[in-house]
């Protein structure tokens, strides 16, 4: 017998008789409500990024300052991301096409995406390789990531994500900085993705 | 059939482990510390969940009806998989299971492969087996790095190092990378950000370079086959994104039915876990995502037997989210290496005799390590009734032939009414003669416990005799 059937056979065994039970999701399910803006600033903040609000006109000017305070010369910015958003004085925006590869985009000073949905009472932007949010080791392997997250895109929980979400596309929800716990149980920003992440929220 | 393996020797009993290990002040020092900032942060973001009881029901009975049909689920999710370009294995047993990962690394013609820390693979010993096969596995988690480098055992599902402070983390640091990498720097201070520093340059090229990758997985939805991995440092998503091979290994039990339970599970584990409202980054794929090539290995390794077991198979719901440690008062006291296997504390107390069987003094032991106060089943989120099924797991441990004649005695006497009467009499008139310990090897017992003290009359002799203190 093969071990998948050894394994399934068992399992039956086990089972034989065993009473199903009811779900109850009395839970706070999704809402269609627009997510909080200024929930979503704090809970981010909270993670110790860096957060910025500002209107579609002042997106560019933000960015670049963003860009020029760390000393960013070269950003990779996945296609789909709007070209009037990176096109700052002095920074080098640099397509990922061909792919490029991971050394080398461990040499570049960092990314600009755009994100999927976030998420307002936990902080969390998500990413699913769309427009503007490119391939995952795009937001990885740069060690500062910049995301331009539309008010639009923020939803109030959790369920919501879910609800929003396309299971098909590879994800990543990303709340806050890189960090361990594993020191003492405190948390500590800056392991291996990107040390600093910042957020603009675009009302 | 075969003894399951659990990654660790099951050599000595838990008391004995115990009582060597509260011997260790630093030791405690270090688990009294981490424990206490863990609970505190849990509790600040549970209370801040308005409908956290829902969510724990609902938790509860989405993984009850999982079990339930557990086999429906597994088949789904080798077809959602399969569907979406990855490929499905299956594994009766930790050797089976080392087998096939072997023999996946060693089709890519790889000789390194790098790991993201995982409950399944410490369980079946994968590191050591890949090893004989001359395959090195590279552990990429801070705290599971901070392991390998001290050649230490981890302590704690989620933090297994947690029984390290930052100076001896500096030590292992300081003295071990070179032989494994990229040495720490010279300079390295006991700085918390100093040591991830550290590990973040000593692991960064491996990352980069490194072809194949193995992972477990907190979640596999049936219904889509999306795998689910939650984590902080970003090691994880290095190992799943950038190599070009990844093989999970997973355990049975880790099926979803659905991708809407994640909006549960994605709200209990991250609080139960870390304390946060969410965990720095979570990474679901589907199949073979971005070009790459993926394995799945389904464990079986013991856990059908559990599932078998009308009280224990509860123990299968776990989420291990380490919650349960965390407010454990024995846990606290003699860290996690007491308990024998990688799953220590009040979860690890159920799970590892029903895995691994009571043949082992350590085993027998086991449900023993607690002192049912219940604290576990408290925070458990998906309420696991821990305390139970420590009290069904005692009552099958064979006990030693003074305990049965003395449990055997006690049932005789409580049988009948005057039995017990008769003998709380004669009690009552020798009470003067009732030693304080008891003699022979029996003075073990009364080593901490007090006997109680025999009263002059029985309450239901004074009942009788003064009508309920009305005479
Ligand atoms: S038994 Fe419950 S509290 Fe303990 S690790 Fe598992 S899910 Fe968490």
């Amino acid at each position: 017998m093969s071990s998948r059937d050894l394994i399934l056979n068992r399992v039956r065994r086990a089972l034989a008789g065993v009473p199903d039970v009811e779900i109850a999701r009395a839970y706070r399910g999704p809402t269609s409500a627009p997510g909080d803006i200024r929930l979503f600033e704090q809970r981010v903040r909270d993670y110790r990024a860096v957060v910025h609000v500002v209107d579609e006109a002042g997106v560019a000017d933000r960015v670049a300052r963003s860009l020029a305070g760390r000393g960013a010369r070269r950003v990779v910015v996945p296609a789909g991301f709007p070209s009037a958003w990176s096109a700052a004085e002095g920074v080098a925006a640099i397509a990922d096409d061909p792919p490029l590869s991971a050394a080398g985009l461990d040499e570049v000073d960092g990314v600009l995406t755009t994100c999927a949905v976030a998420i307002a009472e936990t902080g969390t932007i998500v990413l699913d390789a769309g427009p503007g949010q490119g391939r995952r080791a795009l937001s990885l392997v740069p060690d500062y990531h910049l995301c331009v997250v539309r008010a639009a895109r923020i939803v109030a929980g959790v369920p919501d994500a879910v609800a929003r979400l396309d299971p098909t596309r590879p994800l990543t929800w990303i709340s806050g900085p890189s960090a361990t716990s594993d020191i003492e149980l405190n948390r500590i920003e800056g392991v291996h993705g990107p040390r600093t992440l910042e957020v603009l929220i675009v009302t | 059939m075969s003894v399951t393996f659990l990654g660790m020797p099951a050599d000595r009993p838990f008391p004995r482990n115990a009582a060597r290990a509260v011997r260790d002040s630093q030791l405690r020092f270090n688990l009294r510390k981490a424990t206490g900032t863990i609970r505190a942060r849990r509790a600040g973001v549970v209370a801040e969940a308005p409908d956290w009881a829902e969510l724990r029901e609902a938790g509860k009975a989405i993984k009850e009806h999982t079990l339930r049909n557990l086999d429906r689920y597994l088949v789904q999710l080798e077809e959602a998989v399969t569907a979406a370009g990855g490929r499905v294995h299956w594994a009766a047993g930790a050797a089976e299971a080392n087998r096939i990962v072997a023999d996946l690394v060693k089709a890519t013609g790889e000789t390194e492969v790098v790991k993201v820390k995982s409950m399944a693979t410490q369980e079946i010993g994968l590191n050591e087996a890949l090893l004989e096969h001359g395959i090195t596995a590279y552990e990429t988690d801070l705290a599971e790095l901070i392991v390998q480098l001290g050649d230490d055992r981890p302590s704690h599902i989620l933090v297994p190092a947690i029984h390290r402070n930052r100076a001896e983390i500096r030590e292992v640091f300081a003295e071990h990378m070179s032989g494994w990498g990229r040495p720490a720097p010279d300079d390295l201070t006991d700085d918390p950000a100093a040591l991830a520093e550290a590990a973040r340059l000593h692991l960064r090229e491996r990352f980069l370079k490194t072809k194949v990758a193995i992972s477990g997985a907190n979640f596999a939805i049936a219904e889509t086959g999306t795998m689910v991995v939650l984590e902080s440092e970003g090691n994880g998503r290095m190992c799943l994104t950038l190599p070009r091979t990844l093989i999970s290994v997973v355990g049975i039990e880790k099926v979803l039915p659905s991708w809407r339970d994640l909006e549960v599970f994605l709200q209990l584990l991250p609080r139960s876990s870390t304390g946060e409202r969410m965990n720095p980054y979570t990474s679901m794929w589907t199949g073979a995502a971005e070009g790459q090539e993926f394995h799945l290995v389904l464990l079986d390794n013991g856990r059908t037997g559990v599932l078998a077991d009308e009280v224990g198979r509860q123990a299968l719901r776990c989420i291990r989210c380490s919650a349960c440690l965390n407010v454990c008062p024995v846990y606290e006291r003699t860290g996690g290496h007491a308990y024998g296997s990688v799953y220590p504390g009040p979860i690890g107390a159920i799970l590892t005799p029903q895995l691994r069987g009571m043949g082992s003094e350590l085993d027998r032991s086991l449900p023993y390590a607690s002192s049912l106060c219940g604290a576990c089943y408290e925070v458990c989120p998906v309420a696991i009734d821990i305390p139970s099924v420590l009290v069904d797991l005692r009552s099958r441990a064979r006990h030693s032939w003074p305990e049965r004649a003395g449990m055997a005695a006690a049932g005789w006497v409580f049988e009948r009414q005057g039995r017990l009467a008769a003998l709380q009499r004669a009690g009552g008139r020798l009470r003067r003669f009732v030693p304080r310990r008891l003699p022979g090897p029996l003075g073990r017992w009364t080593d901490t416990r007090d006997l109680p003290e025999v009263p002059r009359e029985s309450f239901r002799d004074w009942w009788d005799r003064t009508d309920g203190g009305r005479r």
